[in-house]
C-alpha cells in the first residue's frame, strides 16, 4: 500500500477492483465502513461477482474477468475528455510533460514498437525520453502551466506576502537553467552516457529489467539504452509526442462503447461510475481525494501488473497518489505476506529489492554501476534519486551476510552471491521440476500442490524430484502428493521421492515481526509453545544450515566459501532467536560514526538509527535498509504500542514501525501544491516550513528534508525522474509503457481492439504435455474464476472444526439463469471442465453472478472458492471430490511479476 | 465501553410475589444495536458467541447459500441470515419473484438471536419459577437449572429462538452475555464485529446513534425508507436494527414488522397458567397412577438425532 489500511478512513472516493476487502481483510474493512460514516465517501465495487464488498457498495458493477484494463482504460479517457485532471500535479509531479523518443509506437495494432516475433519480446530503445531541455512553445504557454501554479498558490496564500513571494521563488525557478542536478550524485554528461552491460536483459524481466523469456546469458551481452539526463519536456503538454497527448491518444480507443464490448459493463452503467469516481476533481477542485484498493483480483493475471499500473495512471492524472485518502493500495492476502517481499522471498530480489547479479556482473562495480539508476529529468528540476544510494545498501548487505569475509579487499566478498541466469519463479521452478531439472524443495509455509496452477502439473512434478521436505502444522497435500487422487496403489510404489514431514510450530507458537499490508512491521508474542515435537521453523533451517556447514568443513566442496563465512553469531547457534535476527536486519555500526549535520554520533557496535546512516565503505552492516531503523539503540520500534494519534489522521506514529523510516503515507510531498502546502488544510500531513526551511508535518516527509519547494524537486524520489510515471519508460514493463487490454490467455472472445493480437504478446506460457490451454471452440466457453471465502483461510481452516461449521465443503457459483438453462438446482453436483482437468462440487446457484454480453455473445462466469483439497475434515469424511481446485487453471503467467493466470481461464460446465 | 456492573433482577418467570430487591437500585438498559447496512457478513460474531459460551460444534450442510445454518440452534446462538433482495428506483426494496434473476440486486445481512424484548414471550409463557429472568438492564436471561424442558418458551417467543436440547432437556438462547455486561464488558460479539456494525450501549444512547445513521442512508445513500427496528409491540428490544428499509423487515430473514406475542401467553396468561399447572399436576398424578398399576416401562433406546450424536464427535475432534 502507497497509504494504509487506517488512512482510507480520509478518503472521498472508494474505488475497490480485483478485490474483496470485505471477505479477505474484514478487520481492514473497518475502514472503508468508517469512511461511509464520517465522511460520506462514496464505494464503488467492481468485481465478477456480487460480493461481501459489494453488499456495502453506493455503486456495483459486475465486469468479466480479465478485462479490467479496458474498464480502467475507459476511466482514464473519461477523465481526458471531462478535464478531470489534477492539472498542476499532473505538469509537475508526473512525466505528463516529458517528450517520447521518436519511433516510439502505441499499440493500435496491439503491439508496441519494437516487437520481435521470433522471441516474443520487444526491443525497447524507441520507449524511452527524449533527450534536450525544454520544449515548451515560447511565451504564453509557458505562463499558461505555470501560472496555474502561481495562482493556485496565491490563491490559498490568503495574500501573505510569504506565500506570494514563494509562488514568485517557483516560477522563478524555471526561468534559470540550473547546470547540474542537486541530487547526490553528479548527472553524467548527456553526450557521454554510462555504458550497461546487458546481464540482466537476458534474465528477462524483474521490475527494471525484460527481455527473451527464458533465454539464457550466453553470447556478447546486448548493451540496453540507458535513460536520458536532461529530458525534453513542455509544460504547455501540447506537443504531440509528449506523454500526455500519447496518453490521450492512447486511451482514446476506450470509449463506452469499447468498454462495454470488453467488460460487459453495459455504458450507461460505466459512465455513472466513471462520473462518481473522478467526481472529486469536479470544476478543478484538489481538496478531496479517493483511494484505489486492489488485490490478487488483480494480479492474478497474464497482464496483472498493468492493471496496476493502470489504476497508477489514473491516480496520477486525479493527482490522489502521495495523499492522506488516496493512493494505490495493494491488500496483501496472507498477515506477513508484505514481509515475504521485502526480505527477497522472489526470486530475482534481495532483502529490500536490491536486484540479483546476473551472470555478466563480473564484480561489485559493474553490478552496482548497472543497477545504480542516474537521475533523468528535465534539468531545471531536482530529481533526489534515492536508488542512487544502492551501493551503500548493498555493502551494508554483504556485511551483513558475510562479516568479516566482506571487506574492501576482497570487493566485500560479492564474489559469494549466487548469479541466476534463469528465472525461478514458482510456476518456473516447478517446470524445471517437471523436466527433471530441479531435484529437491523445501516447502515451508505454503502448500506447493494447491498453490500453483495446474496442480496436476505440480504433482507430477513432485514425483520427478529426489527429495522433498516439507515444514507444516498440518498433514497437507504437498506431503501427500504421493496418494493424490488418480494414482494407483501400482504406481504409489514406483514414486521414489523421499518425503521428509517436519512439524512446525503455527504462527501463535512462535514471535517475530509480521510486516502487513501498510507496511508496518508488528511484533508478536509467543501464546503457546509448538506442541509436540514440533519445532520453531528457524530452528529447522538453523540445524540444517550448521549440519551442511559442518559436511562443507569436513569435506570441502567446490566453492565451500559462502556456507563458512557466513555471519552466524547467534549465541545459541541451534537456536537462533528472531529478535536478534530483527537486530541483525535492522543492522549496526561497524565504526564509530558521526552525522556531519547534526553532529550525532554512534559508536561502533551499536545498533542503526535508520538507512540514512548506511555506507559504502563497509563500516555498515544491515540486512535489509528498509528496515532499517526498526530494532534502534532506543529498542525495538516494531514492538511499540503507542496509541497517540495527534492529527487524527490515523498516523499512529508511535504504534509499532512503518518502513521507510516508520512513515505512513509514501510520496507524501505529492499532498503539497508547488509552494508546499498542502491540497487540503484539513488532511495536512508534511508541509514546507520556510522559517525552519525543512520540511515538517504529522507524518515522516518522504522527501529530502531541506529542499525548498523552488528547487522543484520531483514527490516520487525512488524515481530516476522524480515525478510519477505515467509513461513507463525502457525496460520498467516488459509488455508496454502505457497499459493495453489484452484478454487472458483462455478468452471467449477475440479482443475487440485488435483480434489479430488478442492476448499478451509477451506473456510467458508453457509447451511442456500437460501445459494445456482450452478454446471456445472446443468447449470451453464460460469463464472460470478462483478466490477465497471469509470463513476460510487458505489450505488450513479446512482442518479447523469451528471454520469448517461456516462453510462445510466446497462449491461452485453458478448463474442461477445458466442454472436453469441446465436444469441445475443448488446443491447438485456440477462437473468443470478446463483443457487441464475437471473440478466437481455442489452447485450454489445465484443471482450474485449474471450473464454478460461480451462483444454481443452472451456469457456466463462462474466461480469457485479454492480451499478444499484431499487432506481435511471434509475431505477426510468423504464430503469432497477430493480435487484441488487448481487443477483447472492455467500454466500461463504475467511477464512482470510471474503470477499465475487464477482468473478468467476457460471451462466448461455440465451436471456430475 | 459500556460499564454498567450491576445486574438487578426486574422480572422472574412463574414467580409468585414481587421480585426481591426490585427498584432499589438504578439501573440503565443496555441495548446492542446492529447496523444491517454495514455488516459484511463476516461471521466473526457467530464465532466469538461459539468460542466465548464454549458451545460444541454443530454439523452443518451445504444449502445453497452462505449463510451458516437455517436458523439458530441451542449452541448456536448468532446467525447471520443472508438475504437477496432487489434495490428499486425509488430507493426501497423488494423481493425478488421466483426465477426473476435481473433486478438491482442486493445482498442483506442481518445478525438473528434473542431481541432481549421489554415484554418478553418467553418469560410470560415459562411455567417453571426462576427458569428465565429479566435484568432491569433489560437482559432476558434463561436459567437452565430452574428449566422444567416443556418448551412453552418456545412458543411464547415471536421470534423462533429459544430452542431445546434433546440431551440436557433444557431450552438455551443468547444471553446477550449477562456475564461479561455484569462485570463491564461488551457481549462478545461486539468485541468481534470488525466494522463496528454491532455497537453496544445504553438504550438511548443506541437509538440516537441509530437514528442518525438513518438519517444519514435517507440523505446520503438514498435509502428513503431507512430507518431503526425497535417494535413497539413488545414495548421496544434491547437488540435494535438499522435497516435499509424498514418498512420491510420481513425481507431481512423474516423479521416481523410487528412481533406479538401469542394471545395465548397475554390475555389468558392468568386463566391458562393455573389451568396448564393443574393439568400438569394430573397428567403427574396419572403418571403415578399408571406406574403403580402397571409398572415402569422397558428402557427404549433415545430416538436417533443424528445431527446432535455427530455434533458431539465434531466437538471431541
Amino acid at each position: 500500500m502507497t497509504n494504509g489500511w487506517i488512512d482510507i478512513k480520509n478518503t472521498d472516493m472508494m474505488l475497490v477492483m480485483g478485490g474483496n476487502p470485505a471477505e479477505n481483510h474484514p478487520c481492514g474493512f473497518k475502514w472503508p465502513v468508517e469512511a461511509k460514516r464520517h465522511r460520506n465517501a462514496k464505494l464503488i465495487v467492481v468485481d465478477p461477482r456480487f460480493t461481501r464488498t459489494a453488499s456495502n457498495a453506493d455503486l456495483f458493477l459486475q465486469i468479466r474477468a480479465g478485462s479490467d484494463i479496458a474498464f480502467l482504460g475507459g476511466v482514464v479517457n473519461y477523465t481526458l475528455q471531462n478535464n478531470r485532471i489534477a492539472k498542476d500535479y499532473l505538469v509537475h509531479f508526473t512525466n505528463a510533460a516529458f517528450i517520447v523518443k521518436e519511433g516510439f509506437k502505441l499499440p493500435e495494432d496491439g503491439l508496441f514498437s519494437g516487437f520481435d516475433s521470433k522471441t516474443q519480446t520487444y526491443d525497447k530503445a524507441t520507449w524511452n525520453y527524449e533527450q534536450g531541455g525544454n520544449l515548451t512553445p515560447k511565451g504564453a504557454a509557458i505562463a499558461a502551466a505555470l501560472g496555474g501554479a502561481a495562482a493556485a498558490g496565491q490563491a490559498s496564500a490568503n495574500g501573505t506576502g510569504a506565500q506570494q513571494k514563494a509562488s514568485e521563488t517557483v516560477a522563478s525557478a524555471f526561468e534559470h537553467q540550473k547546470t547540474a542536478a542537486k541530487s547526490g550524485q553528479p548527472v553524467a554528461p548527456s553526450s557521454n552516457p554510462p555504458q550497461q552491460p546487458g546481464g540482466h536483459e537476458a534474465l528477462g524481466g524483474g521490475h527494471q529489467a525484460a527481455g527473451p523469456v527464458g533465454a539464457k546469458a550466453t553470447g556478447a551481452p546486448k548493451v540496453p539504452p540507458l535513460l536520458p539526463p536532461n529530458t525534453a519536456y513542455d509544460l504547455s503538454l501540447q506537443h504531440p509526442r509528449c506523454v500526455y497527448q500519447l496518453l490521450k491518444k492512447q486511451y482514446s480507443r476506450y470509449t463506452p462503447e469499447m468498454v462495454e464490448r470488453i467488460t460487459g459493463i453495459p455504458k450507461d452503467q460505466f459512465l455513472k461510475a466513471a462520473d462518481l469516481y473522478t467526481s472529486i476533481r469536479k470544476d478543478g477542485d484538489m481538496k478531496k481525494a479517493g483511494t484505489i484498493i486492489y488485490a490478487v483480483g488483480w494480479t492474478q493475471h497474464t497482464f496483472g501488473t498493468q492493471i496496476i499500473k493502470t489504476a497508477a495512471v489514473l491516480q496520477l492524472l486525479l493527482g490522489n497518489v502521495g495523499r492522506a485518502g488516496g493512493g494505490v493500495n495493494a491488500l496483501r492476502g496472507h498477515s506477513n505476506i508484505q514481509g515475504a517481499t521485502d526480505m527477497g522471498g522472489v526470486f530475482d530480489v534481495h532483502p529490500g529489492y536490491l536486484k540479483i547479479p546476473a551472470p555478466t556482473d563480473t564484480n561489485l562495480s559493474i553490478y552496482l554501476k548497472r543497477t545504480t539508476p542516474t537521475p533523468s529529468k528535465p534539468n531545471e528540476w531536482d530529481s533526489f534519486n534515492y536508488w542512487s544510494n544502492t551501493p551503500k545498501f548493498m555493502v551494508s548487505l554483504l556485511k551483513a551476510y558475510y562479516g568479516d569475509a566482506a571487506q574492501k579487499e576482497s570487493d566485500f566478498a560479492y564474489h559469494y552471491l549466487p548469479k541466476i541466469d534463469r528465472r525461478y519463479s514458482w510456476v518456473e521452478l516447478f517446470d524445471r521440476m517437471y523436466n527433471g531439472e530441479v531435484k529437491g524443495l523445501f516447502a515451508f509455509g505454503m502448500n506447493a500442490v494447491m498453490i500453483g496452477p495446474n496442480s496436476r502439473k505440480n504433482i507430477d512434478a513432485l514425483k520427478k524430484a529426489d527429495w522433498l521436505v516439507v515444514g507444516e502444522i498440518y498433514p497437507d497435500e504437498t506431503s501427500e502428493f504421493w496418494k493424490s487422487p488418480g494414482i494407483s496403489p501400482e504406481e504409489m510404489k514406483n514414486i521414489k521421492t523421499t518425503v521428509y514431514r517436519l512439524a512446525c510450530g503455527g504462527f501463535a507458537e512462535k514471535d517475530g515481526s509480521m510486516t502487513n499490508s501498510a507496511r508496518w512491521l508488528q511484533w508478536k508474542n509467543i501464546a503457546l509453545p509448538p506442541p509436540g515435537d514440533a519445532r520453531l521453523d528457524q530452528d529447522i533451517v538453523a540445524q540444517i544450515f550448521l549440519r551442511i556447514r559442518d559436511l562443507y568443513r569436513k569435506e570441502g566442496g567446490k566453492f565451500p566459501d559462502p556456507i563458512l563465512n557466513l555471519t552466524w553469531a547467534y549465541p545459541d547457534a541451534q537456536h537462533p532467536s528472531l529478535a536478534e535476527i530483527a537486530k541483525e536486519i535492522n543492522g549496526k555500526a561497524l565504526a564509530d560514526a558521526t552525522d556531519p549535520k547534526t553532529g550525532q554520533t554512534i559508536k561502533a557496535g551499536q545498533q542503526l538509527p535508520g538507512f540514512a546512516w548506511l555506507k559504502e565503505d563497509g563500516t555498515t552492516s544491515c540486512g535489509n535498509w528498509l528496515y532499517s531503523g526498526s530494532w534502534t539503540e532506543a529498542g525495538a520500534q516494531m514492538q511499540r504500542r503507542g496509541t497517540e494519534d495527534p492529527s487524527g489522521l490515523g498516523v499512529y506514529p508511535n504504534w509499532a514501525w512503518s518502513w521507510p523510516a516508520n512513515r505512513r503515507v509514501m510520496y507524501n510531498r505529492a499532498s503539497c501544491d508547488l509552494n508546499g502546502k498542502p491540497w487540503d488544510s484539513d488532511r495536512a500531513q508534511v508541509w514546507w516550513n520556510e522559517s525552519g526551511k525543512k520540511w515538517v508535518g504529522n507524518d515522516v516527509p518522504d522527501f529530502k528534508p531541506d529542499s525548498p519547494p523552488s528547487d522543484h524537486m520531483g514527490p516520487f524520489i525512488m524515481n530516476p525522474e522524480g515525478v510519477g510515471r505515467i509513461f513507463g519508460p525502457l525496460a520498467a514493463f516488459a509488455d508496454g509503457p502505457f497499459p493495453e487490454h489484452y484478454e487472458p490467455f483462455e478468452s471467449p472472445i477475440k479482443n475487440p481492439l485488435h483480434p489479430q493480437q488478442s492476448t499478451n504478446p509477451v506473456a510467458k506460457w508453457f509447451k511442456g504435455p500437460l501445459d494445456k490451454y482450452g478454446t471456445p471452440e472446443q468447449g470451453f466457453d464460460v469463464v472460470c474464476t478462483t478466490y477465497r471465502l471469509t470463513e476460510h483461510y487458505h489450505y488450513w481452516t479446512k482442518n479447523n472444526p469451528m471454520e469448517v461449521q461456516l462453510v462445510p465443503e466446497p462449491f461452485v457459483e453458478v448463474p442461477a439463469e445458466l442454472a436453469d438453462q441446465m436444469g441445475i438446482h443448488g446443491g447438485e453436483k456440477v462437473k468443470v471442465t478446463s483443457a487441464r482437468s475437471h473440478y466437481i462440487a455442489k452447485a450454489m446457484v445465484t443471482r450474485r453472478i449474471k450473464p454478460m454480453m461480451i462483444d454481443g455473445k452472451k456469457t456466463y462466469q462462474i466461480g469457485i472458492p479454492i480451499h478444499w483439497g484431499y487432506r481435511g475434515i471434509a475431505e477426510d469424511e468423504g464430503k469432497t471430490a477430493l480435487t484441488p481446485a487448481n487443477l483447472l487453471s492455467p500454466t500461463t503467467m504475467d511477464p512482470n511479476a510471474y503470477t499465475p493466470e487464477f482468473k478468467g481461464f476457460l471451462v466448461k460446465l455440465e451436471k456430475a | 465501553m459500556f460499564d454498567e456492573k450491576t445486574l438487578q433482577i426486574r422480572a422472574i418467570s412463574a414467580h409468585s410475589g414481587s421480585v426481591p430487591g426490585k427498584g432499589v437500585q438504578r439501573e440503565v438498559e443496555v441495548c446492542k444495536l446492529m447496523d444491517t447496512t454495514t455488516c459484511i457478513g463476516c461471521k466473526a460474531c457467530e464465532v466469538a458467541c461459539v468460542e466465548w459460551n464454549d458451545m460444541p460444534f454443530r454439523q452443518t450442510v451445504f444449502d445453497n447459500t452462505y449463510q451458516t445454518m437455517p436458523e439458530t440452534e441451542w449452541n448456536f446462538w448468532q446467525l447471520i441470515k443472508f438475504h437477496e433482495v432487489q434495490r428499486q428506483d425509488d430507493g426501497g426494496l423488494a423481493p425478488f419473484q421466483k426465477n426473476q434473476h435481473d433486478g438491482n440486486l442486493m445482498w442483506i445481512f442481518r445478525k438473528d438471536q434473542c431481541m432481549h424484548c421489554s415484554d418478553p414471550g418467553c418469560l410470560r409463557a415459562c411455567p417453571a419459577d426462576g427458569a428465565i429472568v429479566q435484568y432491569e438492564n433489560g437482559i432476558v436471561d434463561f436459567q437452565q437449572e430452574n428449566c422444567i424442558g416443556c418448551q412453552l418458551c418456545v412458543s411464547g417467543c415471536p421470534f423462533n429462538i429459544p430452542k431445546f436440547n434433546q440431551t440436557t432437556k433444557k431450552v438455551y438462547k443468547c444471553t446477550l452475555c449477562s456475564d461479561r455486561v455484569g462485570q463491564g464488558l461488551e457481549p462478545a460479539c461486539i468485541k468481534s464485529c470488525p466494522t463496528g456494525c454491532l455497537q453496544f450501549g445504553t438504550k438511548q444512547e443506541m437509538k440516537e446513534i441509530a437514528e442518525k445513521r438513518a438519517l444519514q442512508l435517507r440523505e446520503q445513500s438514498g435509502f428513503k425508507n431507512a430507518g431503526v427496528w425497535d417494535p413497539s409491540s413488545i414495548d421496544g428490544t434491547h437488540v435494535i436494527y438499522v435497516l435499509h428499509d424498514a418498512t420491510q423487515p420481513e425481507l431481512y430473514g423474516g423479521l416481523p414488522k410487528e412481533p406479538r406475542i401469542p394471545m395465548v401467553y397475554t390475555v389468558w396468561k392468568y386463566l391458562l397458567k393455573p389451568l396448564s399447572l393443574f393439568g400438569v399436576f394430573m397428567g403427574a398424578l396419572g403418571i403415578f397412577f399408571h406406574y403403580v398399576s402397571y409398572g415402569p416401562k422397558p428402557t427404549l433406546p433415545e430416538p436417533p438425532r443424528a445431527k446432535e450424536t455427530k455434533e458431539d464427535e465434531r466437538g471431541n475432534r
